[in-house]
């Protein structure tokens, strides 16, 4: 079977794995710790964060058209996709009409949402990742594992293996260094000479039509200054009212992010400029299960998510499931309740029951989605869903809450108790003495499991341990 | 009903009432003196292993490009039409980007341009295209970027520089915010310096005079 507890059993018993994602979210949570620490306006800058994408969403209309309109006077031509298949469509489409054989892409949640890629294949369009780690990930045919750095499950000398065999290096050494000038020569050619360039964006402003690009590398300013045609696809709650706004994100999303004061390069730019950059630009505008959450007044605020990845490096279950049991280019906190929605509850509601509503990603996030309130609004949802399927037979959601016991078995006497409240509750939940789930106010159990219920729990467990 | 009207109506059955202007009890403005603002922006960028040189006014830029070229081994700079000329190093070959083939850029080791603005706070500085800028592909190929800012350009926090930007940003110009050379930390989450951008930052700060002063 193929939900979250089968994934994340496959993933507790990688143990390299599980230490390369330990080794880079501890490093990743003292650096972004650190810099946050340094801004004693950090709440202030939260506040306003979450207020701008409140105020965004709630003129989501206006504020798309008047994107529309700015980039249309600039030179741009922005399409509409009310799905995956009609953005694929449209892409697929524009890159025809410019007879390129390849084209370079920058990091694009988005477009691993819409399933761009073999879609791009499928007509003969070869995609070429910019992005190191989605470079590590395309050459090892693997899936990412994290929304920042998706290869975060691989180590250096797995790397280096990697790059020996597919670039035909064999002398190259596991130093980062080393790696990354590989990568640097791997590329060059592809960036000096691909004409078309996809990539996503992280914010738009309607106010002015820029569209901006937070990254790292340079290979975000390659793709979207060198070729001659530039495709950028974005969620349309990504746009924000008004140019002064970057101010409050420009801000959040680095320190939250990389743990940096400013990440090396930010591009911003506006329809097309004759003279710099490409000829043409053209915007997409993803709704593909947007407008669903948006209806929805509990669950909207997923939607006001920067992709910081901060609850992913503060999550317990991430940080011992790892990413791929997820199976989504969502994971963590935000996957577990962005996938669902996106792909629908009877779909993919297995990973709404994969944390333990311990709060830490709601303590973290810089725009303060609480995601354990939105956990457990879905987690009521489909629990009535698979209660009107599945009658009285043990559900996904069961297996995935037990999943989490084993996850934390390895913790030693439950350090995090309040998981351990959470799990207490789902069984509760299993047994059907709760039949709906109030909200959090339900989960200020005892914050300490006491022994017996835990014996009692795994010689459960043991019993209804399901076929692998 | 097309893809944009579909997804329109979907939004306005779905939006909420409309909310207030938010709240903005962060910073805003500069607390700092121009002198403390200059040292803190100094600082920070040394952070990201940018070499930073002091000169006290423009004339002076043409020697310390020329110290930098030498200390690093550069016999070749690129820069934008509107470089001026006491920035210009006699006894290093400069090329003036009229419009380059991409091959043509990346095969200069080096660029010199100007500024429109930098934070001090985060380290940034911010191109816009503007003057001694050129083009972005011009710091975005070569090997070392040196970049000429001015005191005066110099802001302490993120919100009066994106304030300072508005106009340039309500004119449609491109921004690019460079806080030190391209990085990566996808291996392990180890910092590498030097990706696809350049490998190295230096930066020249005129305690003097402004970017869009006269020159001699
Ligand atoms: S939910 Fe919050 S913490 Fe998680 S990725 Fe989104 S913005 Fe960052």
């Amino acid at each position: 079977m193929s939900d979250f507890p089968s994934r994340a059993h496959t993933s507790l018993k990688n143990a390299q794995m599980r230490r390369n994602v330990r080794k880079a979210v501890t490093t990743i949570r003292t650096k972004t710790g650190r810099v946050i620490a340094e801004r004693a306006d950090w709440q202030q800058l939260r506040d306003a964060g979450s207020a701008i994408k409140t105020e965004a969403l709630g003129s989501l209309d206006t504020l798309l058209i008047q994107l529309e309109e700015r980039i249309q006077a600039a030179g741009g031509v922005v399409h509409w996709a009310r799905d995956a298949a009609e953005a694929r469509q449209i892409i697929v489409g524009l890159v025809q009409a410019t007879d390129s054989p390849t084209v370079i892409k920058i990091k694009s949640m988005t477009t691993d949402e819409i399933e761009l890629n073999p879609a791009l294949e499928a007509a003969g369009i070869r995609p070429i990742e910019t992005d190191l780690a989605d470079m590590i990930v395309q050459l090892a045919n693997e899936k990412p594992s994290h929304l920042l750095v998706p290869a975060i499950h691989k180590n250096r000398a797995e790397i280096r293996s990697l790059f020996q065999a597919e670039m035909s290096r064999p002398e190259l050494t596991d130093n980062p260094r080393d790696l990354t000038d590989a990568a640097r020569t791997y590329l060059r050619d592809h960036f000096t000479h691909t004409r078309v360039a996809i990539s996503g964006a992280n914010f738009a402003v309607a106010e002015t039509g820029a569209v901006g690009v937070v990254e790292s590398e340079g290979n975000g300013r390659m793709c979207l200054t060198l070729p001659d045609t530039l495709i950028s696809i974005m969620g349309i709650e990504k746009v924000l009212p008004r140019w002064q706004d970057l101010e409050v994100f420009l801000q959040l999303l680095p320190r939250a992010a990389t743990g940096e004061r400013m990440n090396p390069y930010n591009s911003i730019w506006t329809g097309v400029t004759p003279g710099d950059g490409p000829t043409a630009f053209h915007l997409v505008l993803l709704d593909n299960g947007r407008t669903r959450i948006l209806a929805d007044q509990i669950a909207r605020q997923t939607l006001h998510c920067i992709r910081c990845s901060r609850c992913l490096n503060v999550c317990p279950v991430y940080e011992r499931a790892g990413g791929h049991a997820y199976d989504s280019m969502y994971q963590g906190p935000i996957g577990a309740v962005l996938t669902p929605q996106l792909r629908g509850l009877a779909e993919a509601g297995s990973p709404a029951f994969a944390s333990s509503l311990c709060g830490a990603c709601h303590e973290a996030c810089p725009v303060q989605i609480d995601i354990p309130r939105i956990l457990v609004h879905l987690r009521g949802a489909a629990v009535e869903a698979s209660r009107a399927t599945l009658g009285g037979k043990l559900s996904a959601e069961t297996l995935a809450m037990a999943s989490a016991a084993r996850i934390f078995g390895n913790a030693a006497m439950f350090g995090f108790t309040q998981d351990a409240a959470g799990l207490l509750g789902a069984m509760v939940q299993q047994d059907g003495l709760l039949p709906r789930l109030p909200g959090l106010g339900a989960w200020s159990l005892s914050r300490e499991l006491p022994a017996p219920a835990r014996q009692s729990f795994r010689a459960w467990w043991k019993q209804r341990k399901p076929q692998a | 009903m097309n893809a944009r009207e579909e997804i329109l109506a979907r939004i306005r059955a779905s939006s909420g009432p409309p909310s207030p202007a938010p709240a903005r009890d962060y910073q805003h403005a500069d607390a700092l003196s121009p002198g403390e603002t200059l040292s803190k922006f100094a600082g920070r960028i040394t952070d990201y292993g940018v070499l930073v040189t002091e000169v006290a006014n423009e004339t002076a830029v043409a020697d310390a490009v020329r110290e930098i070229c030498a200390a690093r081994g550069i016999g070749h700079l690129v820069t934008s039409p509107d470089c001026p000329g006491p920035w210009q190093p006699q006894d290093v070959m400069i090329t003036t980007d009229r419009g380059l083939s991409i091959e043509a850029l990346a095969a200069i080791p080096a660029a010199l341009t100007g500024a429109a603005c930098a934070i001090a706070e985060t380290g940034t500085v911010i191109l816009d295209g503007g003057f001694a800028q050129g083009r972005r592909a011009i710091s975005l190929l070569a090997d070392f970027h040196l970049c000429v800012v001015f005191a005066a350009q110099i802001v302490e926090c993120v919100p009066a520089a994106i304030a300072q930007m508005a106009p340039a940003a309500r004119a449609g110009r491109p921004f690019t915010f460079i806080s030190g050379p391209s990085a990566t930390a996808d291996i392990e989450f180890d910092r590498v310096q030097g990706v696809h951008g350049p490998r190295q930052l230096d930066v020249i700060i005129v305690r003097t005079g402004a970017a869009s002063a006269p020159r001699s």
